[in-house]
């Protein structure tokens, strides 16, 4: 997601997932949505059949969706850069981008600054290299007296963005592309003029990802170049195109909003640092500006949607200042993420985890050190419908209960249907779900423990105090009641809450419309977060979702209209869709710099001259026509990036190998691995435990790429599909896919059991040989890559160990967690584990 | 065998179309009358799984779920559900469900039922000292930060909107910093 916000603003699926009906061309590259979002294939298959539409196929295994596809290419897993930066140089070589729209809503024409070097001219790095971390200050813009950014509106000055992207990428051509890659070169080709054939005001192209973009050294970068190629194109913002970031669970894309992660606070807002010492200061450093005089710049309203958050946590219990100052703050670049949370744990700097409808030991990249880490904590909570590897990895394979000093908790909780509340899925549309039935025994829905466990944390600070015990007892909480000593959590309340009120009676200027005054009274429910404000008058959980409970309507989630007055497929009245029920993000750069469509016939807004009015979906950015507004608002230039500047690895996506691999070259440049990532095995970092192989050079015990992946029948770690018998039956357990070459190499048979191990693991699994899997030719070698699927762990199992009352699966499964072989290292920016890329061994046989 | 009511429909429908040539209806009204959603009351619900957002009815009677199928009015699914969720009736009437809280001792080698209130009480004595133990009002900076750094939480995606606001709310209250989730992986 950091690639989507870097490039367009907002890290989110920029369109739907009925849209992909409109689409003429689909790349289908870091992602399986045949098997992985199944439902999603009958847009793609409706395109298809109704407009013609192809389907293109990019991945190391010839999966469901290749099936489905009309071009499929093989990849070698890693090398999306080098494959897609190939294409961004044939689009440049051919002339097949759209240059109206490159001009005019990109950072095309910038002027970066001369002394910027790119890779080509810099041994591998761009400039500003210094001890594994970029300086940036080279990757700037030439800007005139008034602050201005200069421009080049022809594209042709050697320092413009355009012929800095062009130069970069002359590197990338076929051959070399070609070897790296291990993709026949008249595969290349074939793939890069079908996609390339979007670049046309009438055509719409869109691109699908998902984890197999994601997990990598270079994840963000991967789904960057994507970004350019879509900005290249023309392709963001109208129907049919978009990125297509394909959510892997329910509600991520509403636990993201929610920001249950370390570097964000609800609707995106930055977590403050220990040198923000006050509001001001944050709203200060914290809120863009631009001197561009037609950008909106939609994020200079920043403070308003903190002083509204905060009013959320503490009402007014507290003032603004005194809320701020009562938060948490992060080191300033400090890294608290998943890899190093475990990695802190391992080390013994947590005595308590929560584990909340989580199953880390299964879905934690290298899993015998995050089973190993739970065993240093004094105490832990996990909460899931099932028993699961984390809640009793004290009594897992190699594991000593007596020697394991951690008090669990396993608190079971309700299922989806067993309480009411809102998910928002991929498209950003939040959808409520009803209570069908009760929990289960005296299962509660999370809602309920979390307040429960609230309430009787602020009793024990209200009696006892202890440090800054004001954080924890002027929380508001006005989400429920008690009934005797149970609390019934009312999500219909927090819903409101998430919307947000005005706290004090207020006349207001409409933010639309000069002139006109609208008065609110206390507790009125605010319209829609452009009514939001910074002085504390307001309140609103997140402002995102400003605007999804209605004064009137009630709360918009539940609606279920079946109006489509476009016809595209937006169904605006099926429940609401963030930010304010928008549909189609961007959509202002769907229409020219006059306001009309590229594509009449698949007009996502259209002006209505009479009335002086977008119709359509809720304009994005369009401003009035004609009048220069650049569409793409949450950048503060107004335009999206070609050029990135606010990535940890580069402006401009550059090919490196996965830290394990099987080559000893990177064949673009001297530089072999991502220089910005976080090596733990480097002295004072990791720990004993982590292990890689193949990083300097190729290491003969792992000669093997191994990939991780999903199948339609479970579910991430298993934790709800393994207990089902219609489900294990169908995928029954661990297995390892393999090629007919690499299976005749091995002596292995399908069904024979086998061990694969990595240097921190191994998993027993059976053998799939299969045609689905082809050597790569990399450089006139031969390499082998492997698959396994991730959703399996021992608790299903039948030949555990069985205390009397244990909970046993009805169908048991096989095998354990795919995670027990993967890396601990992650993507530079967003540290995501790189597990779809990594050195592995597989033999017949268990040990 | 079981048919689900679109099927029903399906099968109803195609007798219906030969029906001309003489086949009673007959059989097909008692099998109507053995429905298994009879009295059912209908409710709807959005899949848990992938991130579709698929639409699904629930059927209920006596207080238990008797059927689940996908829900022809979403625009997004229209009545389509993958193996998965076409399996969400295993998920909730499941006898492996957790339906009491569980405790297991430092050393200890077996689980124990616990009843809620003992074990809340002793998990908000835990936090209490874990937290008031580790807890950094001024970094080594000297700036104020105000943080609980002995205490980690990890999840859920698998939460509604709601529940992220409150338990985001409980973790940042508490001071917490290490807060991640399956975003991460």
């Amino acid at each position: 997601m950091a690639a989507l916000g870097e490039s367009f603003g907002r890290g989110a699926m920029t369109n739907h997932w009925i849209d992909f009906k409109n689409a003429d061309v689909f790349l289908i590259m870091g992602s399986n949505p045949a098997s992985n979002h199944p439902v999603s294939f009958k847009w793609i298959q409706e395109a298809v059949d109704k407009r013609g539409a192809k389907i293109i196929c990019v991945d190391p295994r010839f999966t469901q969706s290749a099936a489905k596809a009309h071009l499929y290419a093989p990849l070698r897993s890693g090398t999306d850069i080098a494959f897609l930066g190939g294409m961004i140089k044939y689009i440049l070589d051919n002339r097949l981008y759209f240059a109206e729209y490159v001009k005019n809503y990109t950072n095309a024409s910038f002027l970066v600054n001369p002394a910027f070097k790119l890779p080509g001219q810099n041994g591998g790095v761009f400039s500003g290299l210094k001890d594994g971390k970029y300086e940036k200050d080279t990757w700037s813009y030439q800007k005139g007296p008034d602050e201005v950014i200069k421009k080049d509106p022809t594209l042709s000055d050697p320092n413009c963005v355009f012929q800095l992207l062009k130069k970069h990428y002359s590197r990338y051509n076929l051959d070399v592309v070609s070897k790296i890659t291990g993709t026949p070169k008249e595969k290349l080709v074939e793939v890069y003029k079908l996609y390339a054939s979007t670049g046309k005001p009438n055509k719409a192209g869109v691109e699908l990802y998902a984890m197999g973009w994601t997990q990598h050294t270079v994840g963000v970068q991967n789904i960057r170049t994507m970004c350019i190629i879509q900005l290249l194109l023309g392709n963001m913002g109208i129907a049919g195109g978009g990125v297509a970031a394909m959510r892997g669970e329910g509600n991520v894309q509403g636990s993201t909003d929610y920001a249950l992660l370390f570097h964000i606070w609800p609707g995106y807002l930055s977590t403050p640092t220990g040198s923000l010492k006050d509001l001001a200061t944050y709203n200060e450093k914290q809120t863009p500006k631009t001197k561009e005089k037609d950008s909106l710049n939609w994020w200079k309203n920043k403070p308003k949607y903190m002083a509204s958050f905060l009013r959320s946590m503490y009402g007014t219990n507290m003032t603004l200042d005194e809320a701020y100052n009562a938060l948490p703050k992060v080191d300033d670049g400090a890294n608290y993420s998943w890899l190093v949370l475990f990695d802190q744990m391992y080390k013994e700097k947590f005595t308590g985890l929560f584990a909340w409808g989580m199953n880390p030991a299964c879905s934690g990249a290298h899993s015998n050190k995050v089973r190993q880490a739970l065993g240093k904590l004094e105490w832990m909570v996990n909460v899931n419908l099932y028993d699961n590897e984390t809640g009793s990895f004290w009594r897992g394979p190699g594991m000593d209960p007596a020697k394991i000093k951690t008090e669990v908790f396993m608190l079971p909780c309700a299922a989806s249907i067993e309480k009411e509340g809102s998910i928002s899925n991929s498209g950003r549309m939040m959808q409520w779900r009803y209570k069908a039935v009760n929990p289960v025994g005296e299962a509660k829905p999370d809602g309920d423990i979390m307040s429960e466990l609230f309430f009787k944390i602020r009793d024990l600070y209200l009696k006892h105090g202890g440090p800054n015990a004001a954080a924890i007892t002027s929380l508001t909480w006005p989400y429920g009641k008690h009934v005797g000593k149970e609390f019934h959590y009312e999500p219909r309340k927090v819903a409101a809450e998430i919307n947000g009120f005005f706290l004090e009676d207020k006349t207001i200027e409409n933010p639309t419309k000069k002139g006109e005054f609208k008065t609110f009274k206390k507790g009125d429910l605010v319209p829609t977060f452009a009514w939001l404000q910074d002085d504390g008058s307001t309140s609103s959980g997140c402002w995102v979702y400003c605007g999804s409970v209605d004064k009137e309507k009630g709360i918009l989630s539940m609606r279920r209209g079946q109006a489509d007055p476009t016809g595209l497929g937006l169904y605006p009245e099926w429940c609401w869709t963030w930010p304010v029920n928008r549909r189609i993000i961007y959509n202002g750069a769907s229409v020219d710099t006059n306001g009309k469509p590229w594509d009449p016939s698949r007009a996502v807004i259209t002006w209505d001259a009479k009335e002086q009015k977008w119709k359509g979906d809720v304009p994005d950015g369009a401003g009035n026509p004609g009048k220069g507004r650049p569409p793409f608002i949450m950048k503060p230039d107004g335009v999206a990036s070609l050029f990135g500047p606010g990535l940890a690895d580069g402006p401009f996506p550059e090919h490196y190998e996965p830290l394990e691999c099987p080559v000893e070259k990177n064949l673009m440049s001297p530089q072999k691995n991502n220089p910005a990532i976080k090596r733990f095995d480097k002295k004072g970092v990791g720990s004993d435990l982590d292990a890689y192989s193949g990083v300097g050079t190729c290491d003969p015990r792992f000669p093997f790429i191994c990939s991780t992946y999903r199948v339609s029948e479970h579910w991430q770690t298993g934790v709800l599909t393994r207990w089902c018998p219609w489900l294990a039956e169908m995928q029954p357990g661990m297995f390892v896919e393999m090629s007919e070459e690499l299976a005749k190499m091995r002596g292995i048979k399908t069904g024979d059991k086998c061990t694969v191990s990595s240097a921190r693991g191994e998993v027993v699994c059976t053998a799939i040989v299969t045609p689905r899997f082809k050597p790569f030719n990399i450089d006139g070698n031969e390499i082998h890559e492997i698959g396994i699927p991730w959703h399996f762990g021992w608790i299903t199992t039948k030949d555990r160990s069985y205390n009397p009352g244990d909970k046993k699966a009805e169908v048991f499964t096989t095998g354990d967690a795919a995670n027990l072989l993967t890396p601990t290292i992650g993507d530079a920016n967003t540290m995501i584990p790189e597990s779809k890329a990594f050195m592995a061994n597989v033999v017949k046989g268990v040990k | 065998m079981n048919v689900s009511r679109r099927g029903f429909l399906k099968i109803s429908g195609a007798i219906a179309a030969v029906s001309g040539l003489g086949i009673s209806l007959k059989s097909i009204s008692a099998h109507a009358k053995e429905l298994k959603i009879k009295y059912a009351k209908e409710t709807t619900t959005v899949c848990p799984y992938c991130s579709v957002g698929c639409s699904i009815i629930v059927s209920v009677r006596d207080g238990k779920v008797i059927n689940t199928e996908g829900n022809p009015d979403s625009p997004i699914n229209r009545g389509a559900l993958c193996s998965k969720g076409g399996s969400i009736y295993q998920m909730v009437n499941n006898k492996n469900r957790l339906g009491k809280p569980l405790y297991r001792a430092p050393f200890a080698r077996e689980w124990k039922e616990v009843e809620w209130e003992w074990a809340l009480n002793k998990i908000a004595e835990n936090v209490k000292k874990s937290r008031d133990k580790s807890f950094k009002k001024i970094n080594a900076k000297g700036e104020v930060v105000n943080r609980c750094e002995g205490i980690a939480s990890v999840g859920s995606a698998a939460m509604d909107n709601e529940e992220c606001f409150t338990y985001q709310k409980f973790l940042r209250g508490l001071g917490l910093v290490y807060i991640e989730h399956q975003a991460r992986i």
